[in-house]
């Protein structure tokens, strides 16, 4: 198919070829000539937001959730500079966006001219690739590439950048079948001698453990499926990453929970005392790994991952495999039936009575009180009441962040949204925003702080426009959490800056974003007014007031490993827990 | 729960491991800010760049080739590599110093100043080290040199006592040897 069309009509026709049916975005002058051809259709729905970085992370949180590209749209110059965080983001945690920058015309790029700035140079680092097109009869093909490179491989953002002079300019459009990317060729199907291999490792294996991360949730439904059918097959513990959760359901016995920093006692341990460790779609991130060099000392490691770069750059694997999850556990499980290999079942039943007495600690236990919510209770109590539901989970970044993922039980894939790489506060929101757009009949929550939200909270408005109906919990303990928790355990407890002064009245901001305040400070309020928040068919914000104090355990303190977790139990003086060494890290 | 480093039972350090020097090949396609990516990755994630040429090398096939010496561990080189893979635009790597028996040369421009002894001395080794003579004026000549960087280095230093003005040099240009392409 080819037409002849202006550069502004192809960005919309590519958007609708592609299978777009959102897109998020802030007008300016750099970009007016495609909103003049958006106003002239309706295929294409434009989402206006309040902020550039709340159209990235409402996308992201849309592509997230539905597992296809999110769409941007935004000006040139801060239009393309506020959009830079939700870039940076989107690549940290392998979320496919196309983002479309306006530019100044051809003839002033570089010049200095009025809302220029080097978009192509900003974005470089921060996005999975980026264009500048000069021509109106690249354009075409330069946006299915966007496409396809946002989709493939390890996804990640692309930024196609059009000067306005090429938006105006007509040419030659062609679709998506007529483009074929001649360098950019993923390796998807794992390498058959090694995956062969892994069986035979995993099959001999005594401790076992299956180590699986957000990658499971890219590769689509499929991943998770398969997942589940090869640790039903072969008995295995599970963990997951944060950004893995809900790929294997929290339901099943063989479930460890989250491990890392903040993950549980039994799945740290697990790593740690494992002989065989299958890595799945995850990097072995900081956050998981603690101290390096005392990493799950004693295990062999295979490790699957679309990306050849994550493979041996923390921690180095006796089996590396490159390719897509789905396809590598399809032949994973292909080659365990057809050889017909058996797990050492003496020992597997060992390795559980152990796990079980680990299990038996359980860490993610906290002191209930009576007057004041504990944030926990109040994510178990969120929990339990929409379990019925069909619940989508995004969250801010903090305290609250790893109370939901500890506390909020995920059986889906796609069901929690979170800022797992770039950690940034502010996303849970629009990212909210997106989800609900996706899914306009399911219950959206932003499980958020006070100090995060209030980030992004301009996106509430963008919420009432389109009616949608999202729920901001609030766990408001008038600190930024995280950094207070930090600031206890590493600097005398002397809290610099973390307290949060003169925080507004939620209750009447939600009324000012034509939106319902719910407040709630005692425990045994709380079951109430979650039920009076899920029945509101408006956007909501929850102020629920938590312990101030309240700490984020288990916890492994920076600098220390696996086997040196801090319990929340645990009485001693935490502020000794983290050595100078540690100090240094993040 | 143990206090501090010294109660821990694992050990203190890392092992060091040893830092090596490798030539990359790297066939890139030649399209705008492709060298801005390839330098970007090296900076932003604080690899070392020795060296580094680049120029189109396939004019029809719009493809460019940049040479770049590196040095790290082996992990470090194995993941430059890897990096460098992920770059849309990155068609292909080889690493020279890996992959079998490689040449690598450098081309050198060498300004020497000088009258009596030393200009006569100065030329009596760039024939040694057949550098031609490209430029000449009664009291300078400019010397240009091909090879190893090392021969490059060793004739800037001979160079240095007898009146060095100034060097440019290319940085290293690299191909496998046989008839294998890359």
């Amino acid at each position: 198919m080819t037409q002849q069309m202006t550069g502004a009509e192809m960005v919309i026709q590519a958007m609708i070829d592609q299978g777009v049916e959102h897109i998020f975005g802030y007008p300016g002058g750099a970009v007016l000539p495609i909103y003049d051809a958006m106003f002239q259709q309706e295929k294409l729905r434009h989402i206006l937001v309040r902020h550039e970085q709340g159209a990235v992370h409402a996308a992201e949180g849309y592509a997230r959730s539905t597992g296809k590209v999110g769409c941007v749209l935004v000006t040139s110059g801060p239009g393309a500079t506020n959009a830079v965080t939700g870039l940076t983001d989107a690549l940290m945690d392998s979320i496919p966006l196309v983002c479309i920058t306006g530019q100044v015309p051809t003839h002033l790029i570089g010049n200095d001219a009025f809302q220029e700035c080097d978009t192509v140079g900003i974005t470089r680092p921060c996005t999975k690739h980026n264009y500048l097109v000069k021509s109106v009869n690249d354009l075409a093909r330069v946006l299915h590439e966007a496409f396809y490179i946002a989709a493939n491989g390890r996804p990640g953002p692309v930024v196609v950048d059009i000067p306005k002079d090429v938006q105006f300019a007509t040419g030659t459009y062609v679709g998506p079948k007529a483009v074929q990317m001649k360098s950019y060729k993923p390796k998807v199907k794992g390498d058959l001698d090694k995956i062969k291999a892994a069986i035979e490792m995993l099959a001999n294996a005594k401790k076992p453990i299956i180590y699986s991360g957000g990658g499971i949730i890219n590769s689509g439904k499929e991943a998770s499926h398969l997942l589940r059918e090869f640790a039903r097959l072969t008995g295995f513990p599970v963990t997951s990453t944060l950004m893995g959760l809900g790929a294997f359901p929290a339901a099943n016995p063989q479930w460890l929970g989250m491990l890392g920093m903040h993950g549980t006692y039994e799945a740290n341990w697990t790593m740690h005392d494992c002989d065989v460790m299958l890595c799945i779609g995850a990097r072995f991130d900081d956050r998981i790994t603690g101290r390096i060099d005392a990493f799950s000392p004693g295990s062999r490691k295979i490790h699957v991952d679309i990306d050849a770069s994550s493979i041996n750059k923390n921690v180095k694997v006796d089996i590396p495999i490159v390719g897509d999850c789905a396809n590598v556990l399809e032949d994973m499980i292909r080659i365990w039936r057809s050889e017909a290999k058996q797990v050492d079942k003496q020992a597997l039943a060992a390795w559980w009575k152990q796990i079980d007495k680990w299990r038996s600690r359980n860490s993610l236990a906290y002191r209930q009180s009576n007057e004041t919510i504990k944030p926990q209770y109040a994510i178990q109590r969120l929990y339990e009441l929409t379990r019925d539901r069909d619940v989508y989970i995004t969250t801010e970044v903090g305290q609250h962040q790893m109370w939901a993922a500890q506390f909020f039980k995920f059986e889906e894939p796609n069901r929690w949204m979170t800022s797992g790489g770039l950690g940034t506060m502010g996303y849970g929101l629009p990212a909210s925003v997106g989800v609900q757009l996706a899914h306009p009949k399911s219950l959206v929550i932003d499980i958020a702080g006070e100090a995060s939200v209030l980030m992004t909270m301009q996106e509430m408005s963008t919420a009432a426009q389109y009616r949608l109906p999202i729920k901001i919990f609030i766990l408001n303990n008038q600190y930024m959490g995280m950094v207070r928790q930090w600031q206890e355990l590493l600097h005398g407890g002397r809290y610099s800056e973390s307290y949060s002064e003169a925080l507004p009245d939620f209750v009447k901001l939600a009324e000012a974003y034509h939106g319902v305040g719910i407040r709630c400070d005692k425990p045994g309020d709380l079951d109430h007014a979650i039920k009076e928040m899920i029945n509101v068919d408006k956007p909501v914000i929850f102020d629920c007031m938590v312990d101030q104090l309240e700490n984020c355990f288990p916890m492994i303190p920076s600098g220390k490993a696996h086997n040196e977790m801090l319990l929340g139990d645990v009485e001693g003086d935490i502020a000794k827990a983290i050595d100078e060494k540690g100090k240094v890290l993040v | 729960m143990s206090n501090g480093a010294s109660a821990s039972h694992y050990p203190a350090q890392t092992v060091k491991e040893r830092i090596e020097r490798h030539t990359l090949s790297v066939l890139v396609d030649n399209e705008p800010g492709v060298l801005a990516r390839v330098i970007g990755l090296f900076s932003g994630r604080g690899y070392n760049i020795d060296s580094l040429t680049v120029s189109e090398t396939e004019h029809e096939k719009h493809l460019s080739r940049i040479t770049i010496v590196t040095s790290g561990t082996p992990m470090v080189i194995e993941q430059i590599r890897h990096q460098l893979e992920r770059l849309v635009q990155v068609q292909r790597v080889v690493d020279l110093t890996e992959s079998g028996p490689a040449i690598e040369r450098e081309l050198a421009m060498v300004k020497v100043r000088g009258k009596g002894d030393h200009r006569v001395e100065a030329l009596r080794l760039a024939d040694a080290f057949r550098a031609r003579v490209i430029d000449a004026t009664i009291d300078s000549f400019i010397f240009e040199i091909t090879g190893a960087s090392s021969k490059i280095d060793q004739f800037v230093n001979l160079m240095l006592p007898l009146g060095l003005a100034e060097v440019s040099r290319t940085g290293v240009a690299g191909i496998s040897r046989g008839p294998e392409g890359m």
